[in-house]
Formats: structure tokens, C-alpha cells, sequence
């Protein structure tokens, strides 16, 4: 790589929703492709590879550590499904208004967070 | 020089990405998929009466389950190596290793899919252990 002067790049900036939502995009998409892919692909192979195979998925599932990364792995995806529609309506060429992009980041996390629990309140429960 | 090529040929592949709206588009494609196998799977959790081995392997080795599963799979695993390899062509820099990183994720995430789809056959077939 040529070493080329480069613009003044994300240090110079106040952090903004926006920012933060386009990072967290990123990071749960990466974060569910790196954990949530093999997790997803271990349960249904322990499914095909019979009842002592489940029972060391589940051990591990349910136990502290599997919980609190099934919980962190649904709320990066909820998180991810709420800002990726953000993405979809900002292809569209709508929404890049100051008030309404913020508005936008801001929905997006916040519904990240209350679908996670509907999530999980509605497996407890139903 | 001689011109072999087509029009067509000599526009396709330039550009700062080297590529057209392909990539681009396939990720929103999916992203819808992902949408509704992601919905049908969520509420399929909620409402199965548990989530032990034999009462998911019932419900698994229905035709519209497996086959929802098997979508989801495809379209999860697709997506998700896309998004990888954005990461990769963002973060990584030197081109040879570009590469060997690229062909590393599309080995993993090929495996990954069909372990996946391999295991949902074997359960829908009746032919799990």
C-alpha cells in the first residue's frame, strides 16, 4: 500500500445515534456470522446426531455462559434486523433529513432492545 | 492493440470496486429472506411446548419446518459470509492475504451450510441417530 495522506477520518467527529447504530450494524452482523452461524449449525447437527450429542449442546445452552450468549446473540440480532431495515429505507434515498436520520438511529436500537425482550418474555412465558 | 473483446467487456470489472451491484443487491435479497425463515423460525420456538431433543425432532422432520429450516440456512449462511467478506475488504488490506482470507471464509461457511442442511435431511428423513 502507498502511503498516501489521508482526510481527517472518525477521531475528529462527535459521536452521534448514527454512528453508533452504523457500527453496531456491523458488529452484530460480524458478531452473529462468527458465533450465531456455528452455534445454529452445532444445535442441528446435535439434533441429527442423536439424544447424548443434544444433551451436551443443551449442558452448554443452559448453563451461565450459554445463556448469557444466547441472549447476547438474539439481541444482535434483533439489533441487526431493526437497523437493517433502517439500511433499506436509507437505499431508498429516504431519511437522510438531520432530525429524521437521528430519530432513525435512535428507533433502531431501542427496538433492538424491546423485541430482545419480547423475545425472550414471550419464551418464558408462552 | 486489437480489439477481442465486446463493449459489453471493456466497461464490466472497472471502477473503484472492480464489480457491479451484484454483491450489493444479493445482500438485500437475502436480508429479506433472512426476514421471513428468521420470523417463521422465531415463532416456531416460541410456540413449540419445549425444546428437547424428541419434541424438536418431531416437529423438525415436518415438510414445512425442514424445508423452511433448510432456506434459512442457505439464506443465513449466505448473507452472513457476504458480510464477512465486506469486513475482510475493509479491514484487510495486503492483497494476497485478502485472498487467502476470502477463500478461508468461503470454505468454512460452505462447510458450515452444508453440515447444517445435511443434519435437517437426516432428521426430516428419519434417518437421525
Amino acid at each position: 500500500m502507498a502511503s498516501r495522506p489521508l482526510s481527517p477520518h472518525i477521531t475528529i467527529w462527535k459521536w452521534g445515534p448514527h454512528m453508533l447504530t452504523s457500527i453496531l450494524h456491523r458488529v452484530t452482523g460480524d458478531g452473529m456470522a462468527l458465533l450465531g452461524l456455528p452455534i445454529l449449525a452445532w444445535w442441528l447437527a446435535s439434533l441429527a446426531g442423536g439424544p447424548e450429542a443434544y444433551a451436551t449442546f443443551t449442558k452448554h445452552a443452559s448453563s451461565w455462559y450459554g445463556i448469557i450468549i444466547l441472549v447476547g446473540v438474539s439481541w444482535a440480532f434483533f439489533s441487526h434486523l431493526s437497523s437493517g431495515v433502517r439500511h433499506l429505507v436509507l437505499d431508498m434515498g429516504a431519511g437522510y433529513e438531520l432530525h429524521t436520520n437521528k430519530t432513525g438511529a435512535v428507533l433502531a436500537i431501542v427496538s433492538g432492545l424491546i423485541l430482545t425482550a419480547a423475545f425472550w418474555a414471550a419464551m418464558i412465558l408462552l | 492493440m486489437i480489439d477481442k473483446g465486446t463493449p459489453l467487456g471493456e466497461v464490466r470489472g472497472t471502477g473503484a470496486s472492480h464489480e457491479g451491484v451484484g454483491h450489493w443487491m444479493h445482500q438485500r435479497v437475502t436480508a429479506a429472506g433472512n426476514f421471513f425463515v428468521m420470523t417463521y423460525f422465531i415463532v416456531s420456538l416460541v410456540l413449540l411446548p419445549g425444546l428437547d431433543g424428541s419434541t424438536v425432532t418431531d416437529w423438525l422432520s415436518g415438510l414445512i419446518p425442514s424445508t423452511m429450516l433448510i432456506l434459512l440456512v442457505v439464506s443465513l449462511f449466505w448473507h452472513a459470509r457476504m458480510g464477512l467478506q465486506v469486513m475482510i475488504e475493509d479491514y484487510v488490506h495486503d492483497t494476497g492475504n485478502r485472498f487467502a482470507v476470502t477463500v478461508l471464509l468461503n470454505l468454512l461457511f460452505c462447510g458450515g451450510a452444508v453440515l447444517s442442511i445435511v443434519s435437517i435431511l437426516k432428521i426430516a428423513l428419519g434417518t437421525a441417530a
